[in-house]
């Protein structure tokens, strides 16, 4: 019954699958609650603008017809940006479509960059939303709710909360690694990997769990792995510094030292740029005949030292995993010639850190992907799940039905009280913030913040009730509770503001009717989840099995 | 080893022991192949090290497999400090040579 890695003694092949036994276990175990954390954040964050737009009622998205007069966008802006910078690093109009990497719809806009003070890389920039047909700077809008949104979720799935930055990432980092090692380990540990996968023993306590384990983890493995170790390449040098620092030096300006020559542009300093000779419209049409309508994202006009002014034209990103090199045409600004695609930079290694990083945020795939990320993201959330369950049932003396919880060690008791507060008390602390975003004061100060204190102080919560009440009990009690706030989040909506399910269906807001469905959708999990484990953990359940689990189990991989 | 019901503070010990050996010397193996392999991927400069400090992160995995898997603490410590101080040193002479035979 107790953790034994049976390291001696057995045969070389026998040896080291039980070593790596041994190591699944534990590297699974202690980063557990953290992952699942980062798990169910980061899922979040895949639908973080659908998130924050639901978190701001107040914001309208305006949908500017794409037929809009093409060559009168453009003067309107060149116009703007010629009044607000005349003499600028460069110059970028936004036109309207559909966005990838934003998620949503892009509106008209202008931006631009001052040539910098000396002493300094970059100059002050500036922005502006225009009216598309006739220029007029638009006004901000009514101002939204403060909220922490979509994109809180998703930053915590990397930073955490309440932790300096710098400890975060790398503890975030360590149990990324530990993950690793958890999957690669747990692969070696399956002898019959692909067996195991076919095999589904339901209703045998310790086996189900084993065999669902085994099955979810198997069935999304290359998704696993993918975000694992993408992960870890997004803080590449901050997790393996050696090999910069040997072959760089340490401190800033080894680090720029690097990134100049990785992408070759030591000496490509910017030189003033005004309103380009050749009209640009013709440059966008030509662009668009050859992209498609509305496929035109931006117009960029800058120049480098020692080099004719350029207009760039860039296509919408999307549908390429090298999301942030999107097809380009480029111009000379003075006489409009076509001045072919400028090289890429940085040869396989930046393209293949480029590739990994899209891989993991998504930002390439389009709504149906982002759905496929969506799933993966839970998948994973029930391995890590079936997984920390899996711990505490090999090693309980009772089965949780026979109430006889004060037999049980402390440290068992520890991992299933967090369990508990993990897998059931988390997604409620979830809801919760939702509903906190609701019942909030709107001019509370400190909003964003307040809602997400309100997810921890519930998280902390459902803690002290795991340990308040009989284990069996919290369980089926807290994921009750989480699928009925899961339930409650659209209806509370609909109490709150005027844009829920009765408006957003009808009008075909996907966005908005979509995130109060995905909370039905929830609720219907979790209640399937009590459902199964109220079955499990009634107290006259299968009094055999029950006796059979008094006996210490034998060690299983 | 036969079963037991209680952990004794020796095999505890040995857990550490072994557990210490992984993750910090399989850390400075893995940093050690990631320098080497920097000096040695032929690219320029700058890509070498992205790709040495991307597949860092194997080298550490494929490190920690070993000294888990080793016989004894022993071995598992012997291999990643030997591991280590070679890897070390072969990156060493590899940048002196670079650095124009020594000159």
């Amino acid at each position: 019954m107790c953790v034994r890695p049976a390291w001696m003694g057995a045969s070389m092949k026998e040896h080291f699958r039980q070593s790596m036994a041994w190591l699944h276990t534990w590297s699974g175990l202690i980063v557990g609650w953290v992952l699942f954390f980062v798990f169910v954040t980061g899922t979040a964050g895949y639908f973080q603008y659908q998130i924050t737009q639901w978190m701001q009622p107040e914001r309208l998205v305006v949908r500017a017809p794409v037929s809009e007069d093409r060559a009168a966008m453009l003067d309107h802006a060149l116009n703007r940006l010629e009044t607000v910078a005349p003499v600028a690093a460069s110059w970028r109009i936004t036109l309207p479509h559909e966005s990838f990497a934003g998620r949503g719809w892009q509106e008209f806009s202008i931006r631009w960059e001052e040539m910098p003070q000396p002493g300094h890389e970059w100059g002050a920039s500036g922005s502006e939303r225009l009216d598309p047909a006739t220029g007029a700077m638009l006004p901000a809008g009514p101002e939204p709710r403060d909220t922490a949104g979509g994109g809180g979720l998703y930053r915590m799935h990397y930073v955490l909360h309440y932790l300096p930055y710098e400890w975060a990432i790398r503890i975030v980092g360590a149990c990324t690694m530990l993950m690793l090692l958890a999957i690669v380990s747990g692969v070696i540990t399956h002898k019959k990997i692909f067996k195991d996968f076919f095999t589904f023993r339901p209703g045998k306590g310790q086996r189900s769990w084993l065999d669902a384990h085994n099955a979810i983890s198997v069935m999304a493995l290359p998704f696993f792995l993918m975000i694992t170790y993408s992960g870890l390449v997004f803080f590449l040098f901050t997790y393996m510094p050696a090999g910069r620092d040997v072959l760089y030096g340490t401190g800033p300006t080894a680090r720029t030292a690097y990134f100049d020559e990785l992408h070759e542009h030591g000496e490509h300093a910017h030189a003033p740029i005004g309103r380009p000779v050749v009209p640009v419209a013709p440059l966008v049409a030509q662009a668009e005949e050859a992209w498609g309508r509305g496929q035109v994202a931006s117009i960029v006009i800058e120049r480098h030292e020692g080099e004719p002014p350029e207009i760039v034209v860039a296509r919408v990103p999307g549908g390429s995993v090298d999301f942030w090199n999107p097809p380009t045409l480029r111009f000379h600004a003075e006489t409009g010639e076509s001045l072919g695609p400028e090289p890429p930079t940085g040869g396989s290694a930046a393209l293949t850190q480029s590739v990994m990083l899209n891989l993991h945020e998504g930002l390439f795939a389009d709504i149906w992907g982002r759905w496929l990320y969506f799933i993966a993201g839970l998948l994973g959330c029930a391995m890590i799940g079936t997984g920390l369950v899996l711990w505490t049932v090999k090693r309980r003396r009772h089965h949780l039905a026979s109430g006889s919880e004060g037999g049980e060690h402390p440290g068992v008791r520890l991992v299933e009280t967090l369990n508990v507060a993990t897998i059931a008390g988390l997604p409620l602390a979830v809801a919760a913030y939702f509903c906190a975003n609701r019942l909030l004061p709107v001019e509370l100060a400190e909003r964003a913040a307040w809602e997400l204190h309100s997810l921890f102080a519930v998280w902390l919560g459902t803690w002290f009730y795991a340990q308040a009440r009989p284990l069996r009990r919290a369980w089926v009690e807290l994921l009750w509770a989480a699928c009925a706030a899961y339930a409650f989040v659209p209806v509370l909506n609909a109490l709150t503001t005027d844009r829920h399910l009765g408006q957003t269906l009808p009008a075909g807001d996907w966005g908005l009717a979509g995130f109060d469905l995905t909370m039905w959708g929830l609720a219907a999990i979790l209640a399937v989840m009590a459902v199964k484990v109220q079955r499990r953990l009634a107290p006259a359940a299968r009094p055999t099995e029950i006796h059979a689990r008094a006996v210490p189990g034998k060690e299983a991989a | 080893m036969k079963k037991s019901t209680s952990l004794t503070a020796a095999y505890r010990w040995s857990v550490a022991s072994r557990v210490a050996a992984a993750a910090l010397g399989g850390y400075a193996l893995a940093s050690a192949a990631t320098v080497l392999l920097a000096l040695l991927w032929p690219a320029p400069k700058a890509q070498a090290l992205l790709w040495a400090s991307m597949l860092s992160f194997t080298a550490y995995t494929v490190a920690v497999i070993w000294a888990f898997h080793a016989r004894s603490n022993g071995r598992a410590w012997s291999g990643m400090l030997v591991g280590t101080l070679l890897t070390s040193g072969i990156a060493y002479v590899v940048w002196l040579a670079g650095q124009g035979g020594g000159a």
